[in-house]
């Protein structure tokens, strides 16, 4: 198990608002690198508000607001002052894809762009390998000036995998991200996220159980914006948990 | 009886449906009567008048021949610096009330501000500029007085056209590109204008058309009545399209009667190009963008 490896987040009695209303209340947990850490848990329980700690993006939304502490490699975030600099470590996946409305070949080279790259060479050389890595570049090799719209979900999916990949993170945050990708893309995708496990940490919010057994090291089921437990993955379906709501949860008694 | 069968219920909606559409039908065809009419009339009236020189050349004898170039070429100046001056400021003011504004107190304020702008007479917008350009500015009656009083007046259609077209570009895109350790002003240069671009032609499409026509607020700020040669600078006066067709409709005795038509018809056939060439390029970004 991965239970030794150093600490990548640390989150300490973190409670997030909206306009003073608790989403998330006193959450404590770590997260450890190259580990995928699964969050499950039941629509509205504060996972995605959750996620957005994590890179930030709450200074983009007006009426959030966060107590508690959240340490990054050891650095508090909120000491933080360069949030761009943060979120490019940082790469995310949201539930439908949101291919940026350029081409395939713009989407992944969006950011080296951003980040200052303008050798060709060098951007043809990151668009490549991270559209290799998200296991897209046999497929679209041949159109990279396309759309990036017209992909197929599962294709567009898989493309802001890339997107996020070009960004050289150490952290990929994945919300729900198999909400719009059919069953055989999704297991293409879990294949994938198995390999980058050894280069970043992978945090991964699902409403699938069965998904964050199949991929997680650990896992977080939150509820009501409380974490109810968290623990290594195997201990959740093996009946060795301690709350009982836990156990209905992941057995399918509600939710 | 068949349960597919037609009730009286039924047969009664389909009797209000085929009516509703025929009134409703109706109604949009007399929309394009007065265009018809309109454009009928000035081509068969303003016909007889109409020839190379009648746009190449100086009016004559009296403002009753001769051709309108000094006005046409008056209007395409104070177009262009119309634009200049309200295009920048416009687009400006619109991405700040959009992407970085916050909702309060103060942004309600202003937007309500442009709303009334908008609603101001023309002729109010007139006496203002006279106030503001010509007087206090002391630019004298000039090609920038009067462009600078048709940018205020037009100023609340850019900044409304270019916030609703910035407002419709999904707040997903906003939240990708940010999410990227985009700044805000990279995401709106990369990802939000390239998307919002044909909404802000069309707003500016509708500011020329304006410019090109309104009367009032060049009367007293900017164009002459009567001037046979160009001008050589912003700062002089100049004729235009409008005012020269008021001042050949109305204020000059034994005018043929095609001239004024003729006149007309080149304003509205002006505005037409000037459109159809927002239009092409809009089209030809759309394309290359494939969006």
């Amino acid at each position: 198990m991965v239970s030794h490896a150093p600490v990548h987040l640390s989150v300490e009695d973190l409670t997030i608002a909206y306009d003073g209303k608790t989403a998330i209340s006193g959450i404590n947990l770590e997260i450890r690198k190259n580990e995928i850490f699964g969050i499950i848990g039941p629509a509205g329980s504060g996972k995605t508000s959750f996620l957005r700690i994590l890179n930030r993006m709450d200074a983009n939304v007006n009426n959030m607001s966060w107590t508690g502490s959240v340490s990054y490699n050891g650095t508090d975030l909120r000491t933080w002052r360069n949030l761009y600099a943060l979120r490019r470590k940082v790469g995310v996946v949201f539930p439908l894809p949101v291919g940026l409305p350029m081409s395939i070949y713009e989407n992944v080279a969006f950011s080296p762009r951003i980040r200052g790259i303008k050798n060709k060479a060098e951007i043809d050389d990151i668009v490549e390998r991270c559209l290799t890595r998200a296991a897209l570049w046999d497929e679209v090799k041949d159109r990279l000036d396309a759309l990036g719209s017209l992909l197929s979900g599962g294709q567009q999916q898989r493309l802001t995998i890339a997107r996020a990949l070009s960004q050289e993170p150490d952290l990929l945050l994945l919300d729900e991200f198999s909400i719009a990708v059919d069953p055989v893309t999704t297991m293409r995708i879990e294949d994938v996220l198995k390999e980058l496990k050894s280069e970043l940490t992978i945090v991964l919010v699902t409403n699938l159980v069965q998904q964050c057994r199949r991929l997680a090291d650990r896992t977080a089921f939150f509820l009501s914006g409380e974490c109810v437990e968290v623990g290594d993955t195997e201990d959740f379906f093996t009946g060795t948990v301690k709350d009982q709501r836990t156990r209905d949860y992941v057995e399918g008694r509600f939710g | 009886m068949s349960m597919f069968a037609a009730t009286a219920l039924n047969r009664k909606n389909a009797t209000k449906q085929a009516w509703i559409s025929r009134a409703f039908g109706a109604m949009t065809i007399s929309l394009v009567i007065p265009v018809v009419l309109v454009m009928g009339t000035l081509i068969h009236r303003g016909a007889p008048s109409l020839s190379w020189a009648f746009l190449t050349e100086d009016p004559t004898g009296g403002m009753t021949a001769g051709g309108i170039f000094p006005a046409l070429f008056g209007t395409v100046c104070i177009v262009i610096v119309a634009l200049l001056a309200s295009v920048p400021v416009g687009v400006a003011a619109a991405i700040y009330l959009s992407e970085y504004a916050p909702d309060n107190v103060f942004t309600r304020i202003i937007n309500l501000a442009i709303i009334n702008l908008a609603g101001v007479p023309s002729i109010v917008h007139a006496l203002f500029g006279v106030g503001a350009f010509v007087l206090f500015m002391d630019f004298g009656t000039s090609i920038l007085a009067a462009s600078l009083t048709l940018a205020v007046m037009t100023l609340p259609v850019v900044i409304v056209s270019t916030r609703e077209s910035l407002v419709a570009v999904p707040q997903a895109y906003r939240d990708a590109c940010l999410s990227m350790g985009a700044t805000k002003w990279q995401t709106i240069w990369r990802v939000v204008l390239p998307n919002a671009i044909s909404g802000i032609l069309t707003g500016i499409i509708l500011e020329v058309s304006r410019t090109a026509g309104e009367t009032a607020p060049i009367m007293f700020t900017g164009a002459a009545f009567f001037l046979p040669f160009l001008p050589q600078s912003v700062y002089d006066q100049t004729m235009a399209m409008s005012l020269h067709l008021f001042v050949v409709a109305t204020q000059v005795p034994n005018v043929p009667e095609s001239l004024p038509y003729g006149v007309a018809l080149i304003l509205v056939g002006m505005v037409l190009v000037m459109n159809s060439v927002s239009i092409g390029f809009r089209v030809y970004l759309r394309g290359k963008r494939k969006w």
